[in-house]
C-alpha cells in the first residue's frame, strides 16, 4: 500500500491553507502565520514504484502548481510544522475515489484494488495543544463522518459477510406497554397504530418479519403520510378532518384552474408552461441531517429534491434552483451554544458549500433564495431546497405500470446510508467486532446524479419506460412500495447492486443511498434500457415484477423474507386525533420615544444579518448555467443590487419566462402564525408583480417547519397558518400544487427545549408571456417620479424596526387580499404597459430599506415626503415618521415612473392607494422628509451601501 | 456548400453542452452531441466534423483536479486522432472545464512554457461578470473583429499559472474601459498577466474561462433591464467567426 501526498509547491499561494488561516483567526486563534492543505491519497494493490510515480505524475499531481511525494508507509510528517490528518470514516464514501480509479485505469494500470483518500493540514506558528484541539474540533474534524488520521489504517474495510436467517419480531403476545416498548426509539408508531399491526398479524396467524415491519412504520410515518396534516384536529369547538384537503388543497380543488395539471399526487406539481411543455416544482427540507453533518446534510438535501422533478411524469429536466437557509446568527458567542451543536457560522458555511458544490455540479443555476437568522434556530437550523422542472406536456402526467412490468433500479450503489439505530460489524478492522454507528449522513455523489439525470432524459425521450419515481427517504421501501400501490410487487433484494457487502436484506430495503431512481419498464425495452444506460456508465438493475396480486413480495436468495397486503400497507393507518390550543400571544408594547434622526436606525436596519446583501453566499453559486438566466439574483448598475424574484427563460428560443420568488417572514409568527401565513404568500406574489408578472398564472408551495405537534399550543399555531394559506390562496386565485411539513424541530438541553419559530416558506411559480417585461429594482433615472403602491398602517409588531430597539410588538402586519389583487392587478397592468422602469417590493425594514435599496443599486440619490404616504389609518397610533418610513405593512411597492407617463400611470392605478411621495435625483443620498416637512434622514448612499454589505462580506 | 458540423463532447459532470450548442446552432452549425465513451469506442467519428467543442462543466466532478480525468482520456485514448483532427485544419473550442481539459491534455498550449488552471486566489468559486480584452496581436480565429467582450464566469479553478512570455494570448481580463492591470474583482482569480483565454499559433485551437454561450443574446446582459438594447450578445461573434472560419475548411 502506498501514500501519497499531493501538495502546492512551496513558494506558491495555497488558497486553501489561506482560507483555513482565516477560518482560524475567526475562532480567536491569531497565532497561526501559515496554514497549507495537503491531498493524501492511499493507494492499495499491486503497483511497482515506478507505476505509482506514473500515477503522481500523470493523475494526482498538476506538473506546474504540484509537488508530490509517497511512500510504502505512513507518510512521516514535516519536523517544523503542527500537522493534523482528517479521513472519512469506514462506511462514509468519498466520490474522489471513485474517480481515482477510474483515473488509474485510463493509465493502463488495472491493479488498483482500493482508494481512500485524507486531507493533512499544515499549521505554523506557536500553537498549544487546546488550540489544536480547538481548530480540530471547530473547524477540521465532524465526527459524525470524519476522524483524525494518527497511524496507518487500511485503504478499505475488509470484505464483510452476511449470513442470512430470516428474523421474526414477537408481536400478537405483547401488551400495551410491551408495544409501545418495541415501537420506541425504532418505529416511532403509537399505540394506536401498534394495535393495528399487531391485529393485522393475528388474523394472519403469525408474528411480522423484521423488514414487515419496519416498512410499515416507514410507510406510516409522519415524513411518509403526514400524519398531522391528515389527522382530525380539535381546536375549541371545532374539529378540523384533515387540515392539508380542508385547506392547502382545498384551495386548488375551489379554483380549478385548468393550466393545473397535476396536484398533490406526483413528486412535485406541475403546472403548463406554453402548451407545449409544463412546468414542475419542488421545496423540501433537510434539516436534521444539515444540523449534524452541514456540508453533506444540504448536499444531499439539494441532491434528493432534484430527484423529485426528475421523478415527475414521465421526468423532467431541472432547470433551476431555490434555497432558502435559516440559522442562528453567525455572531453567537460559543458559550452561548448548548451542549452538542455546531457553531452557526460552521453550519453556514458547511450548507453553503454543500449547496452549492452539489448544485454547480448538476448545472442546476441557483437564482433565488433567503437567508435568516433567528436564535432559536441553534440546534435545529432549516435547509430548504427546491427545483423547478421542465417537461413536455404529454408526459406530464404520473406514469402506470402494467403488471408484467420489471423494476429498474437505476443509479448509484446501495450502502447503508441513513439507516437509523443499525449497528454494523466492522469486521476484522480490529481483533474485536467493533460496533460502528452506521452514518445516517451521506457525503453525496453529484457526478452520479448527474450522469443520471442525462442518461434518464435520453430513456424518456425514448420511450424506454412507463413510470418513474425517485428513492429518497425511505429508500426501496417508499418508492417501491409506493409505485406498486396499486398493483402489487415482488422484489429480488439481492439483485441490488452494493457499495459493500454484508448488507442484511432489511438493510438493502431500507437503505436511504442517494442518487437512484426506481423505473417501471415493459420486458420489450428494458434491454435496450438497461444498454443505454450502460453507455454512459450508469447501472441500470432488474430488481423486480410488478405484479397483479397487490401484494408486496420481498425475496432474499429465494427466501420470502416480506409479505404484505397493499391495503393494509398504504390504506390501514388509523387516522390521528390531537388536540390544539390557540391563544393569542401578548408581547409588551414598545416603548421608546422618536429618535431625532433615522439615519442611525436605517443603517443598523440595513446592517441586521436578515437584511443584509447575501452577495457573498449568492457569487459562490453559478446563476448563469443553462443560459436562460433573464433577471439574476442581483442587479443594479454594478450587479450588486437586492433583487426581487429570478427570472429564466427555460426554452432559449422561445420568449416566455419562468418567475421564481419567496416569501417568509418568522418573526410575525411570534405573535400570530395567521398573519405570518398571510405575510409570507404576500410577499411571494408581491415579489412576482415587482419583477413585472401577473397574477394570472401563479402557483405556490407551501413548507411548514415546525416544533413538536403532539403540543398543543404548537398545533394550533400550524392550524391558523393553514387556515390562513386558504384564505389568501383563494382570494389571490393562486392554487398551490405541491407543499411538504417538517415536524417536531425542537432541540432538548438541560434547560428545556429549544423550538423553532414556526417557519412557513411559500414559494411561488408564475408564468411570463415576454420576457421583455422584466423589471429590476435598480433606480433608472434622474428625475424620475418615486411612488408608493399600497397602504401603510401602523403595523410594526415583529419588524426590524422594533427589533433594534428591543421589542416585538403585537401590530403585526395583516393582509387584506381583496384590495391586494386589485391593486396588484392595477401595478401589473402599468408594468405590462411599460410605464414603470423599476419596481421593488416593501418588506424587511419597510419604505426606508426598500429606499435605500434602490437608490444604491442604481447609484442614484432619492427624496421621500413621508407625509404624502398614504395611510391606512387615520387615527395611526402617535403618528411617527419612524414608524411610518419602518413599517412592514403588505402589498406595498416602491414604483419609479418617468414623469412622461406620470398621468398614464396614474390612471391606470387609479382606484389603488398609490400616490407619488418623491423623485430620483443626482446627488448620492437618501433624503427622507417627515410628516411635519422637517428632514428626518439624510445619508450617503455609500455609507447605506457599506452598512448593508460589510455583514456578510467574509 | 455543405453544412459545419460541431461535435459537442459530452462527458460525465459536463452541463453546459445545451446552451453552447444552442449558441452554434443559431450560428447555422448543425451540432451533434457525442458521448466521450462513444468517441473512445469510435474514434473515426472525429473526422465527419469541422469544429470540437469541449464545453464547460466539472467532468468527473472536475475529482483530483479540474478536468484532469477527461484530459487523460483525450490525451491517452484519443491523441492521434485529435492530433490528426488538428493538423487537418479543423478547429476546436473549449470553454471553461474545456480549457482546463485542454490545458491538461496537453492540446493547449502547444509548445513550453508549461501553463496549467489552479485554484482561484479568492479560494472560492466564483460566478460573476467580467470585461475581457481581445489581444490584438493574437492569430485567434475566433475573436477577430471583437475588441472588447462582456462575459460571465464561473469556476473555481481558473487562475492561470505561468511563465511571463506565453505566446499566443488571445484574451485578457480588463475593467470597462479596457485597461488589463485593474486587479480583482476584473480578474476574477489571480490569472498571471491577466489570461482569460489562448490559442494555438494557427488560432483555430482556443480555449477560455468566460461563457460566451452564456451572452448571446440581450436578456442575458446582466443590466438589460437598465441599458439600451442591442440586438445580439457580445459572445455571440465568437460563434458566428468559428462557423466562418470552418466553411473555409
Amino acid at each position: 500500500m502506498f501514500w501519497i501526498a499531493v501538495s502546492v509547491k512551496a513558494g506558491l499561494p495555497d488558497p486553501r491553507g489561506e482560507a483555513l488561516q482565516k477560518d482560524i483567526h475567526d475562532l480567536g486563534i491569531t497565532a497561526v502565520t501559515q496554514a497549507r492543505v495537503s491531498d493524501i491519497y492511499l493507494l492499495a494493490g499491486n503497483f511497482t514504484e515506478a507505476e505509482v510515480g506514473r500515477i503522481c505524475q500523470e493523475l494526482l499531481a498538476d506538473p506546474v502548481v504540484h509537488e508530490y511525494s509517497f511512500e510504502e508507509a505512513f507518510l512521516s510528517p514535516d519536523e517544523h510544522a503542527h500537522f493534523i490528518e482528517v479521513a472519512y470514516n469506514p462506511g462514509v464514501m468519498d466520490p474522489v475515489e471513485e474517480s481515482v480509479r477510474k483515473g488509474i485505469r485510463d493509465l493502463g494500470i488495472a491493479t488498483v484494488e482500493s482508494v481512500k483518500t485524507a486531507k493533512r493540514y499544515f499549521l505554523w506558528g506557536e500553537l498549544s495543544e487546546q488550540d489544536l484541539k480547538t481548530i480540530c474540533d471547530k473547524l477540521l474534524v465532524n465526527p459524525v463522518i470524519q476522524h483524525m488520521v494518527t497511524k496507518q489504517e487500511a485503504a478499505s474495510l475488509p470484505p464483510a459477510t452476511y449470513d442470512f436467517s430470516l428474523q421474526s419480531i414477537e408481536l400478537r403476545s405483547l401488551d400495551d406497554a410491551m408495544l409501545m416498548e418495541l415501537s420506541k426509539n425504532r418505529l416511532w408508531l403509537n399505540l394506536s397504530e401498534m394495535k393495528r399491526i399487531q391485529d393485522y398479524f393475528s388474523r394472519l396467524g403469525r408474528n411480522p418479519t423484521d423488514v414487515e415491519l419496519e416498512t410499515l412504520a416507514q410507510t406510516w410515518s409522519e415524513h411518509c403520510v403526514h400524519k398531522t396534516f391528515k389527522g382530525k384536529i380539535k381546536l375549541d369547538q371545532l374539529t378540523i378532518d384533515n387540515l392539508l384537503k380542508s385547506t392547502i388543497m382545498r384551495v386548488t380543488e375551489e379554483l380549478e384552474k385548468p393550466w393545473c395539471l397535476s396536484v398533490f399526487s406526483d413528486n412535485a406539481g406541475v403546472i403548463d408552461f406554453d402548451g407545449r411543455y409544463a412546468i414542475c416544482f419542488k421545496v423540501e427540507t433537510h434539516n436534521h441531517p444539515s444540523a449534524v453533518e452541514p456540508y453533506g446534510g444540504a448536499a444531499t438535501g439539494i441532491g434528493g429534491v432534484i430527484r423529485d422533478p426528475l421523478g415527475t411524469g414521465l421526468g423532467s429536466k431541472p432547470i433551476l434552483n431555490t434555497d432558502v437557509f435559516c440559522f442562528a446568527p453567525p455572531d453567537s458567542p460559543y458559550q452561548s451554544l448548548p451542549q452538542g451543536v455546531l457553531h452557526p457560522r460552521r453550519i453556514l458555511k458547511g450548507v453553503r458549500a454543500g449547496v452549492a458544490d452539489y448544485a454547480n455540479r448538476l448545472g442546476i443555476p441557483t437564482l433565488n433564495g433567503a437567508i435568516l437568522f433567528d436564535q432559536r434556530y441553534v440546534g435545529n437550523p432549516l435547509v430548504f431546497c427546491g427545483t423547478v422542472g421542465l417537461l413536455p406536456k404529454n408526459m406530464s402526467q404520473r406514469g402506470q405500470q402494467q403488471p408484467g412490468d420489471l423494476v429498474v433500479l437505476v443509479g448509484g450503489s446501495t450502502g447503508r446510508d441513513g439507516i437509523h439505530g443499525v449497528t454494523f460489524a466492522s469486521g476484522e478492522l480490529t481483533s474485536e467486532s467493533e460496533e460502528i454507528s452506521s452514518t445516517s449522513v451521506q457525503i453525496g455523489n453529484p457526478i452520479m446524479e448527474k450522469k443520471l439525470i442525462d442518461v434518464l432524459l435520453k430513456a424518456r425521450d425514448y420511450g424506454l419506460y412507463r413510470r418513474i419515481t425517485d428513492c429518497g427517504g425511505g429508500g426501496l421501501s417508499s418508492a417501491v412500495g409506493e409505485m406498486a400501490a396499486e398493483t402489487g410487487v415482488r422484489v429480488y433484494l439481492e439483485r441490488v447492486p452494493l457499495k459493500y457487502s454484508g448488507l442484511s436484506y432489511t438493510e438493502i430495503w431500507l437503505s436511504e443511498s442517494q442518487e437512484r431512481m426506481v423505473v417501471a419498464a415493459p420486458p420489450s425495452t428494458v434491454d435496450q434500457l438497461i444498454h443505454l444506460f450502460a453507455s454512459e456508465d450508469v447501472a441500470a438493475t432488474v430488481i423486480g415484477e410488478f405484479t397483479d396480486d397487490r401484494r408486496l413480495q420481498l425475496f432474499y436468495n429465494g427466501n420470502l423474507v416480506g409479505d404484505l397486503d397493499m391495503e393494509f400497507l398504504h390504506h390501514g393507518l388509523p387516522q390521528l386525533e390531537r388536540e390544539a390550543v390557540w391563544k393569542p400571544l401578548q408581547h409588551e408594547e414598545p416603548d421608546f420615544p422618536q429618535p431625532a434622526d433615522l439615519r442611525e436606525e436605517i443603517l443598523l436596519i440595513l446592517g441586521s444579518w436578515n437584511v443584509c446583501s447575501k452577495e457573498w453566499v449568492i457569487r459562490q453559486y453559478d446563476h448563469e448555467v443553462q443560459g436562460g438566466s433573464v433577471l439574476k439574483p442581483l442587479v443594479g448598475i454594478n450587479n450588486d443590487g437586492p433583487g426581487d424574484a429570478a427570472i429564466i427563460k427555460p426554452i432559449l428560443d422561445s420568449d416566455m419566462g419562468i418567475i421564481v420568488s419567496n416569501g417568509i417572514n418568522p418573526k410575525y409568527g411570534d405573535i400570530d402564525p395567521y398573519w405570518m401565513a398571510a405575510s409570507a404568500i404576500d410577499e411571494a406574489l408581491r415579489q412576482v408583480i415587482a419583477v413585472g408578472g401577473s397574477l394570472r398564472r401563479v402557483a405556490l408551495l407551501d413548507n411548514f417547519c415546525w416544533g413538536n405537534p403532539e403540543r398543543p399550543d404548537r398545533l394550533g399555531g400550524l392550524v391558523r397558518a393553514a387556515q390562513a394559506c386558504y384564505d389568501m390562496a383563494i382570494a389571490y386565485e393562486t392554487p398551490f400544487i405541491s407543499g411538504k411539513d417538517s415536524l417536531y424541530n425542537e432541540y432538548e438541553t438541560e434547560k428545556g427545549s429549544i423550538c423553532i419559530p414556526p417557519t412557513l416558506l411559500i414559494s411561488a411559480v408564475a408564468v411570463m408571456d415576454h420576457v421583455e417585461q422584466s423589471l429590476s429594482m435598480d433606480c433608472k433615472r434622474e428625475g424620475d417620479l418615486i411612488y408608493i403602491v399600497g397602504t401603510t398602517y401602523d403595523e410594526l409588531g415583529g419588524s426590524h424596526y422594533y427589533a433594534i430597539h428591543g421589542y416585538v410588538g403585537n401590530s403585526v402586519p395583516r393582509v387584506d387580499p381583496k384590495k391586494g389583487k386589485m391593486q396588484m392587478d392595477a401595478l401589473s397592468a402599468a408594468t405590462a404597459k411599460r410605464l414603470v422602469r423599476a419596481c421593488h417590493d416593501l418588506s424587511e425594514g419597510g419604505l426606508g430599506v426598500a429606499a435605500a435599496e434602490m437608490a444604491f443599486a442604481g447609484e442614484l440619490g432619492m427624496v421621500i415626503h413621508l407625509a404624502k404616504v398614504p395611510l391606512g389609518d387615520p387615527t395611526f397610533r402617535k403618528i411617527r415618521d419612524d414608524f411610518v418610513l419602518f413599517s412592514e405593512s403588505n402589498t406595498r411597492f416602491l414604483v419609479e415612473v418617468t414623469p412622461k407617463d406620470k398621468h398614464q400611470f396614474e390612471t391606470m392605478m387609479a382606484g389603488a392607494d398609490c400616490a407619488a411621495i418623491g423623485e430620483v435625483i443626482s446627488d448620492k443620498r437618501l433624503e427622507v422628509y417627515g410628516l411635519k416637512g422637517e428632514r428626518v434622514l439624510s445619508a450617503p448612499l455609500a455609507e447605506l451601501k457599506e452598512a448593508w454589505q460589510k455583514p456578510l462580506r467574509w | 456548400m455543405a453544412s459545419i458540423k460541431t461535435l459537442m463532447l459530452r462527458a460525465p459532470g459536463t452541463n453546459c453542452d445545451g446552451e453552447t450548442a444552442f449558441a452554434f446552432e443559431q450560428a447555422h452549425s448543425q451540432v451533434e452531441f457525442v458521448h466521450i465513451n462513444e468517441l473512445v469506442h469510435h474514434p473515426k467519428l472525429l473526422s465527419e466534423y469541422q469544429i470540437m467543442v469541449i464545453p464547460g462543466g466539472f467532468t468527473y466532478g472536475d475529482d483530483i483536479s479540474a478536468g484532469k480525468i477527461l484530459a487523460n482520456e483525450l490525451r491517452l485514448k484519443l491523441g492521434e486522432e485529435i492530433q490528426k483532427f488538428i493538423a487537418d485544419g479543423r478547429l476546436i473550442l473549449g470553454i471553461c472545464n474545456g480549457f482546463q481539459v485542454m490545458v491538461k491534455a496537453g492540446i493547449l498550449p502547444e509548445l513550453s512554457p508549461q501553463l496549467t488552471l489552479a485554484g482561484n486566489d479568492s479560494g472560492r468559486f466564483e460566478c460573476r461578470w467580467v470585461y475581457l480584452r481581445v489581444n490584438e496581436t493574437s492569430p485567434c480565429i475566433f475573436t477577430r473583429g471583437i475588441d472588447m467582450m462582456y462575459l460571465p464566469v464561473a469556476h473555481g479553478e481558473g487562475k492561470v499559472v505561468t511563465e511571463p512570455g506565453i505566446p499566443n494570448i488571445a484574451l485578457r481580463y480588463a475593467d470597462e474601459t479596457g485597461n488589463i492591470n485593474a486587479g480583482y474583482p476584473h480578474n476574477p482569480n489571480g490569472s498571471i498577466d491577466n489570461i482569460a483565454g489562448i490559442c494555438d499559433a494557427s488560432g483555430r485551437i482556443f480555449a477560455l474561462m468566460p461563457h460566451p454561450e452564456r451572452f448571446i443574446r440581450w436578456t442575458q446582459h446582466p443590466r438589460w433591464t437598465r441599458e439600451p438594447a442591442r440586438e445580439r450578445g457580445d459572445g455571440f461573434r465568437i460563434f458566428e467567426n468559428a462557423v466562418a472560419w470552418a466553411k473555409t475548411i
